[in-house]
């Protein structure tokens, strides 16, 4: 290296230590602002539910009289009427013990179906998945009239089973579509060694490929959870008095009782704290679960 | 993967056949069993043909509602998708405050539809709500600002102002969904390794570049299952609107769904409602298709060009 | 193109405590790496090569130390102010762009005119033997011409101070590894930038590099054109680490110009300045190891044929030793190893000294 290039290298240093300032404060402007927009989100997301924590501590009167922004007379009888009448916490019972057994009850059913989506080709195989995943676009509004004349000729109307097997209308495409995800992502070497080395089909389904895709599975039965939990057109068509589920009793208090904001804020603040645990229990596998394993 | 071709598989379908079949073919034959027939009630059927159908086709009421709904679910779609995408570049990528963002970002997904409906009504009353009451205030302000007569002053209530319900609905769907977008999204972005973005550093790329040629791309595939379930998810939406304004004022905010309901059990018409479930559930189908059919043409052309 | 200094640099990652027994990841290193040099960066997984990149390239500050190019202080610029260039481990392209359009990315970012773009670009295509493919986007790709795409952006622009290669051919199918090397030398001829090369094959570092940089735990422990790195290996690892199969390390104890070897005495032409508690070894090469008729008892292992030569495996005084025989050579029944005296290297304590003739 002689002399010109040391020169041209030199220039370049110089254009180099030009362009310092620039680069050196660009990084560090964004960042200052960066976490409002998160932050200011959640402020709007906390904002309703912070209204309606603060509603369901007050007394009807206190409501009624004006707008305050904490409960001036701190009063905890709308959970207590809750959690001391029968109808309104069967109401809670209800609506978990529909939402449990359709959890169980799709995830059963779904993860033979998405292994066979994910591992063979058969007749007809990918009109019966389009056709799996079109039930996820019916208007639930549609099927409430049929609905309730199919679970009454059955037998099954005001139960819980007909609730937890209507909402397989929607829960179990979604369940072989996302189980279908996850196991699309396990090597077919795996089955393949696996039967090699002599395990036969079930117990190679529940000892090997099950373990594999425990997060799959988690994260179906969250949504399977999530999408009965917080369906309610389908759940009080199907139900009159016994199996009534806490939204069917909230209608009806709303229109028998008068207008009583305090118990319906009440009921409404205990109806997310199921959702809250369960998103607890899952927060670590959220990100990757709601790409439905398909990143 | 190379797929093995083998029948039996049917085998391991045949429970979800079974039972999804019950839930879908039962009732859908149910209904375009009424979509033919005509009732007077006492349980006489007499069949009726298309008729039914022509008279949805044909009705005032039937255009409006679907204009709504289409207004309604392009306008989400236009405000969650770029809201959600921004919210999940500005999340912090790990650590204890990415949870943090998870786990309240997703609170809204998993409070049942009518409580939601309940919490916004009770959030947006005119006088006694945290939000009709700020509007009011502010209209209150604004109005005085600009010196306009009592009769013309700007106020805010949602039962009785067309507008109002409108925002009102908008922004709790809104509040209720973006966070959807925001969790796949991020999803999309996680699986970015961080060489690419040592990679556009030293290339010199803009933030904007970043954005364009390496976050979207990789973000494609979750965000068109984001705009497919936002777009399936309101355009069959029921219940919060619902349980928010009834529909109204008037039929303001009457959506495909309310519409059916309420001609369906609040004025018995079966066979119209039946006729518009079939119409309704064709047009959700048949718009579901052509979104997909857009978002993976461009895919499959480029695969094709190669 | 730059003249990069390393000026007392030390790293420690945040988690290890500061103090007097730090665990540096990086220990003390001063050096200049001459401008227009091929360098390498040879060494096994964990010994801080890629720490030491990463110091260059900007994404790791030094906990102590400058690092200088062509005499200006960069230790505290990010990488984007350096200009550098850097080829990743796995093939980064922008996947929705053409091939050509990948290429011009790094130039277009920098605004320069469009037809020294173009013409820039053909330029880079054609040394790579992408110009058939100048229009297919890059996400179809296979691996190995994706990573192409990633070397010639690395390439493409003429003024960067130097180019950062982190084992870029990982990746790589093995026959195309070979040929994208010798491709990447004869880039390097053509283009004479500094480029610095990480990886843990000796036969990249030593085709590429006019110098390699040899690293252990941490530590730099010799600098060195391949040739020296093969005939006075400054260290007993890089005798091991460099050579197949590696330098023969044979314990020994020396008395004056004599080292002795259990019953054996052999003649390193020379006295060694060494304390007297060091621990001595002879380092001697395969291919300096004769079988014959006459010298120290070797006891014959194996015998590995490899093609070329063959390979063997045996002991003298109870320590391994390799030698290398010729193809038509035959192993003598009653084996006697010799050591021809320019490959006899002396070790105290793991170093080499000097010996004096």
């Amino acid at each position: 290296m002689t002399d010109v290039p040391a020169g041209s290298a030199m220039a370049q240093a110089d254009a180099a230590s030009r362009t310092v300032p620039a680069t050196r404060t660009r990084p560090q402007k964004p960042l200052r602002l960066k976490w409002l927009v998160p932050t200011l989100y959640i402020i709007f997301l906390m904002l309703p539910i912070y209204w309606l924590v603060n509603m369901s501590f007050k007394t009807t009167n206190e409501i009624l009289s004006g707008i305050s922004f904490y409960p001036a007379n701190f009063t905890t009888d709308s959970y207590v009427e809750i959690l001391t009448n029968p109808v309104w916490y069967w109401g809670y019972i209800n609506s978990i013990t529909y939402v449990v057994l359709n959890t169980i009850l799709s995830v059963c059913v779904a993860l033979p179906a998405a292994y066979a989506f994910s591992r063979y080709r058969f007749l007809g195989d990918k009109h019966l998945f389009f056709w799996l995943l079109t039930n996820r676009m019916a208007p639930p509004a549609v099927f409430a009239l049929p609905f309730l004349q199919l679970y009454s000729s059955v037998g099954l109307f005001d139960t819980p089973f007909a609730v937890a097997l209507a909402h397989c209308l929607f829960n179990i495409p979604l369940a072989v579509w996302i189980l279908e995800g996850f196991m699309s992502g396990v090597p077919k070497e795996i089955d393949e060694t696996a039967y090699i080395d002599g395990y036969s089909f079930p117990k190679f389904f529940v000892k090997i490929f099950m373990p594999l895709i425990a997060s799959g599975i988690g994260v179906t039965m969250f949504f399977c959870f999530m999408f009965s939990w917080v369906e309610m057109l389908l759940a009080k068509t199907l139900t009159s008095v016994q199996a009534q589920p806490i939204a069917g009793v909230m209608t009806r208090t709303a229109s028998s009782s008068g207008y009583e904001l305090g118990l319906l804020a009440a009921a409404g603040v205990l109806t997310i704290i199921p959702g809250a645990i369960v998103i607890y229990f899952v927060r670590n596998y959220i990100a990757k679960g709601f790409a439905l394993g398909r990143v | 993967m190379t797929k093995t071709y083998n029948n039996k598989a049917w085998f391991l379908v045949l429970p979800v056949l079974f039972l999804v079949a019950m839930n879908a073919v039962i009732p859908l034959m149910t209904v375009v069993n009424y979509s033919l027939q005509e009732t007077f009630g006492d349980n006489l059927f007499f069949w009726a043909g298309t008729a039914n159908y022509e008279a949805v086709l044909s009705s005032e009421r039937f255009h409006t509602a679907l204009l709504r709904q289409f207004i309604f679910t392009f306008t989400i779609l236009a405000i969650e998708i770029p809201l959600g995408v921004a919210i999940a570049l500005a999340m912090p990528k790990s650590g204890p405050w990415a949870s943090v963002c998870l786990v309240l970002m997703a609170l809204p997904l998993l409070i049942p539809w009518n409580v939601v409906g309940a919490m916004w009504n009770i959030f947006s009353l005119p006088d006694i709500g945290l939000l009709g009451w700020s509007l009011n205030s502010l209209a209150g302000a604004i109005s005085s600002l600009l010196n306009l007569p009592p009769d013309q002053a700007l106020t805010f209530n949602y039962t009785n102002q067309i507008g109002s319900a409108w925002f009102v609905v908008i922004l709790m769907d809104v509040w209720h969904w973006t966070s959807l977008v925001v969790l796949l999204a991020y999803a999309g972005l996680r699986s970015i390794d961080d060489a690419y973005y040592r990679a556009a550093k030293i290339d010199g790329a803009s933030r904007w570049a970043v954005f364009r040629y390496i976050q979207l791309p990789k973000m494609r595939q979750v965000l068109i299952i984001a705009v497919l379930l936002r777009f399936i998810d309101s355009f069959i939406v029921y219940t919060e609107p619902f349980v928010l304004t009834g529909g109204g004022p008037g039929n303001a905010t009457t959506f495909l769904s309310i519409d059916l309901v309420k001609s369906a059990l609040g004025e018995f018409n079966l066979g119209y409602a039946a006729a518009m479930s079939v119409i309704y559930f064709l047009i959700s189908l048949f718009v579901c298709w052509l979104f997909y059919t857009l978002m993976t043409q461009s895919d499959a052309k480029r695969e094709y060009e190669q | 193109m730059a003249k990069i200094t390393l000026d007392h640099i030390r790293h420690a990652y945040a988690t290890a405590p500061r103090g007097e027994d730090t665990q540096y990841a990086l220990k003390e290193l001063n050096h200049d790496w001459t401008d227009g040099g091929a360098f390498a960066l040879l060494g096994p997984s964990g010994c801080g090569k890629t720490t030491l990149l990463n110091v260059i390239s900007g994404l790791i500050t030094p906990t102590e130390g400058r690092i200088l190019f062509d005499g200006e202080d960069v230790t505290h610029l990010p990488p984007e102010a350096r200009n550098i260039a850097q080829v990743f481990q796995f093939p980064v392209v922008y996947d929705t762009m053409t091939v050509a359009d990948n290429l011009a990315f790094p130039l277009r970012n920098r605004g320069v005119p469009a037809d020294k773009v173009k013409s820039r670009v053909a330029d880079i295509l054609d040394m790579l033997d992408l110009t058939g493919l100048a229009d297919r986007k890059a996400h179809s790709l296979t691996a190995d011409l994706k990573q192409k795409i990633s070397l010639g952006r690395g390439m493409i622009r003429e003024d960067v101070s130097a180019i950062l290669f982190d084992e870029p051919l990982t990746v790589i199918d093995p026959h195309l590894k070979w040929q994208l090397r010798s491709q990447l030398k004869k880039l390097h001829r053509e283009l004479s930038t500094t480029m610095v090369y990480v990886t843990h094959d000796q036969t990249e570092a030593l085709t590429f590099a006019d110098k390699v940089v040899v690293m252990l735990a941490g530590e730099v422990i010799q600098v060195g054109t391949p040739e020296e790195l093969f005939s006075q290996p400054e260290h007993t690892f890089v005798g091991y680490f460099i050579g197949s199969p590696g330098m023969n390390v044979i314990p020994v104890t020396i008395d004056g110009v004599h080292a002795k070897l259990g019953e054996h005495t052999v003649d390193i032409g020379g006295a060694v300045d060494a304390p007297a508690s060091a621990q001595m070894a002879l380092g001697v090469r395969p291919e300096y190891v004769r079988l014959g008729d006459e010298g120290l008892a070797f006891q014959v292992d194996r015998v590995d044929d490899v093609g070329r030569e063959k390979i063997v495996h045996g002991r003298i005084s109870g320590n391994k030793v390799s030698a290398i025989l010729g193809e038509d050579d035959t192993v003598p029944t009653d084996p006697k190893a010799t050591f021809m005296p320019q490959g006899i290297n002396v070790y105290a304590n793991e170093r080499r000294v000097e010996v004096r003739r």
